[in-house]
């Protein structure tokens, strides 16, 4: 089927059946490889992507269903060829390690940054807070830690999360 | 090639699947979509996702009437549902996790009927009731009566969930919900359960207790549901863990084992009726 999908603000037109995957249109049609597959099942995460202002697992989506709407992917994170504060955080506090799951995780912490979904009175209630809206984000090899180091300190740079 | 229709009201999507019995009916996609690449290719899709005509909550004073279309996501944040249906926006909250929430539908939970789909035991606790739809009309369906056994239910193949109508519980009824998996978001359960149980004083007049992950089928436990009857809510703990014991044939599988599901299922049980 022919269909119009925005990815990162610009409108792109798809001749595809409509059963295939998201993440395959991304990586293999518009060659947008930063979004990864991880596990294929909506278990990890890696493949996260903002579909109509939603974070979602892009392997759990029909590109059917994407007509007329809106992508944002990790390449559309940056504006202007600055990076997101999530993606300067990550780089800051040392948030990543092999790489797999941190497009996945840059894409939903930014989506929970900007939407503001981080609330917490205290440091450590904020903590709990973001592990469990990244919870649908698995990584093997950092132990977490310096992934919610980095997401604190991007929301109380742009949200004024105290 | 799949083909693919987005239905832009209710007649159009239920023309559609009397037309296409043989189609696919997705909304959020979270479970029909699972290793889509190595599953047989659907002949036509019927695509719900957002279908207004789905996608609602009602309130009333009795009775909160939830769309199909609605996600979890939605549920979890509805400010009547949380406040009056607790033990919904509880399972809610505890379905996989953020991506999964923001795709997964109550329609999805119910049509699917895995005996691990998480709201289901909420919805037997809470005696909700189905509204279905064909071209032949609407029925409702007690929700009690709707899974007729691993993954079937009574739905016809030219018809679509349309809402639950989930009852209010009263003042003198308390709700609980548990889940019980490797970790809290994303795992599959081990074991899960809900309860509603009305009071008279602190005597129990009558409880609806629900589990999933323990039959081929989300079940009410008609014995723990019937020794609690009557009890004050101090012995209702001791009669209910009693009543489990024969009530429930767990089995083996990757994520537990029969022992340690029966086991769990029991202290669940009890502690739905420990006094707090």
């Amino acid at each position: 089927m022919k269909l119009t999908i925005e990815v990162n603000g610009e409108p792109r037109t798809l001749d595809s059946s409509p059963w295939k995957r998201l993440l395959d249109v991304l990586r293999d049609d518009l060659r947008l490889t930063g979004t990864k597959e991880g596990c294929g099942e909506g278990e990890c995460g890696a493949c996260t992507v903002v579909l109509d202002g939603e974070a979602v697992n892009s392997c759990l989506v029909a590109i059917g269903q994407c007509d007329g709407r809106s992508v944002t992917t990790v390449e559309g994170l940056a504006t202007g060829g600055v990076l997101h504060a999530v993606q300067r955080a990550l780089v800051a506090c040392g948030g990543a390690q092999c790489g797999i799951c941190t497009p996945g995780i840059a894409v939903c912490a930014a989506h929970v940054v900007d939407r503001g979904l981080i609330t917490g009175a205290d440091d450590a209630t904020a903590r709990v807070r973001i592990r469990e809206l990244l919870a649908g984000n698995i990584c093997r090899c950092t132990g977490y830690q310096l992934i919610v180091d980095a997401v604190i300190a991007a929301a109380r740079e742009t949200s004024g999360l105290p | 090639m799949t083909a693919y229709l987005r239905p832009r009201d209710l007649d159009e999507a239920l023309a559609a699947r009397a037309a296409h019995p043989d189609w696919m009916v997705l909304a959020g996609g979270t479970d029909l979509m699972v290793n889509a690449n190595h599953r047989p290719v659907p002949v036509g899709m019927i695509d719900l996702w957002r279908l207004h005509a789905i996608g609602f909550v009602r309130v009333a004073d009795e009775t909160i009437a939830i769309g199909a279309g609605t996600t979890w996501h939605d549920v979890e944040r509805h400010p009547a549902i949380r406040e009056r249906l607790a033990p919904l926006a509880a399972a809610a909250r505890e379905i996989g996790a953020l991506q999964i929430q923001a795709r997964a539908t109550l329609g999805g939970n119910v049509g699917t009927s895995s005996p691990v789909g998480d709201s289901l035991p909420v919805l037997l606790a809470l005696d909700a009731e189905l509204e279905v739809a064909s071209v032949r009309g609407h029925r409702r369906v007690p929700y009690h009566a709707w899974c007729t056994g691993y993954r079937t239910t009574q739905l016809a193949t030219d018809e679509l969930i349309v809402c639950a109508h989930v009852p209010v519980p009263g003042p003198t009824t308390r709700t609980a919900w548990r889940k019980i998996g490797t970790r809290r978001a994303q795992s599959i359960s081990k074991v899960m359960g809900a309860a509603a149980i009305t009071l008279d004083g602190d005597v129990v007049t009558s409880a609806r207790v629900a589990l999933g992950a323990v039959a081929e089928r989300p079940i009410r436990i008609a014995a723990v549901e019937a020794a609690v009857r009557g009890q004050p809510l101090a012995a209702a703990a001791d009669a209910a863990r009693a009543a489990m014991r024969a009530a429930i044939q767990p089995i083996d599988d990757v994520r537990s084992t029969a022992s340690y599901r029966r086991q769990v299922a029991e202290n669940l049980v009890a502690r739905f009726f420990s006094v707090s």
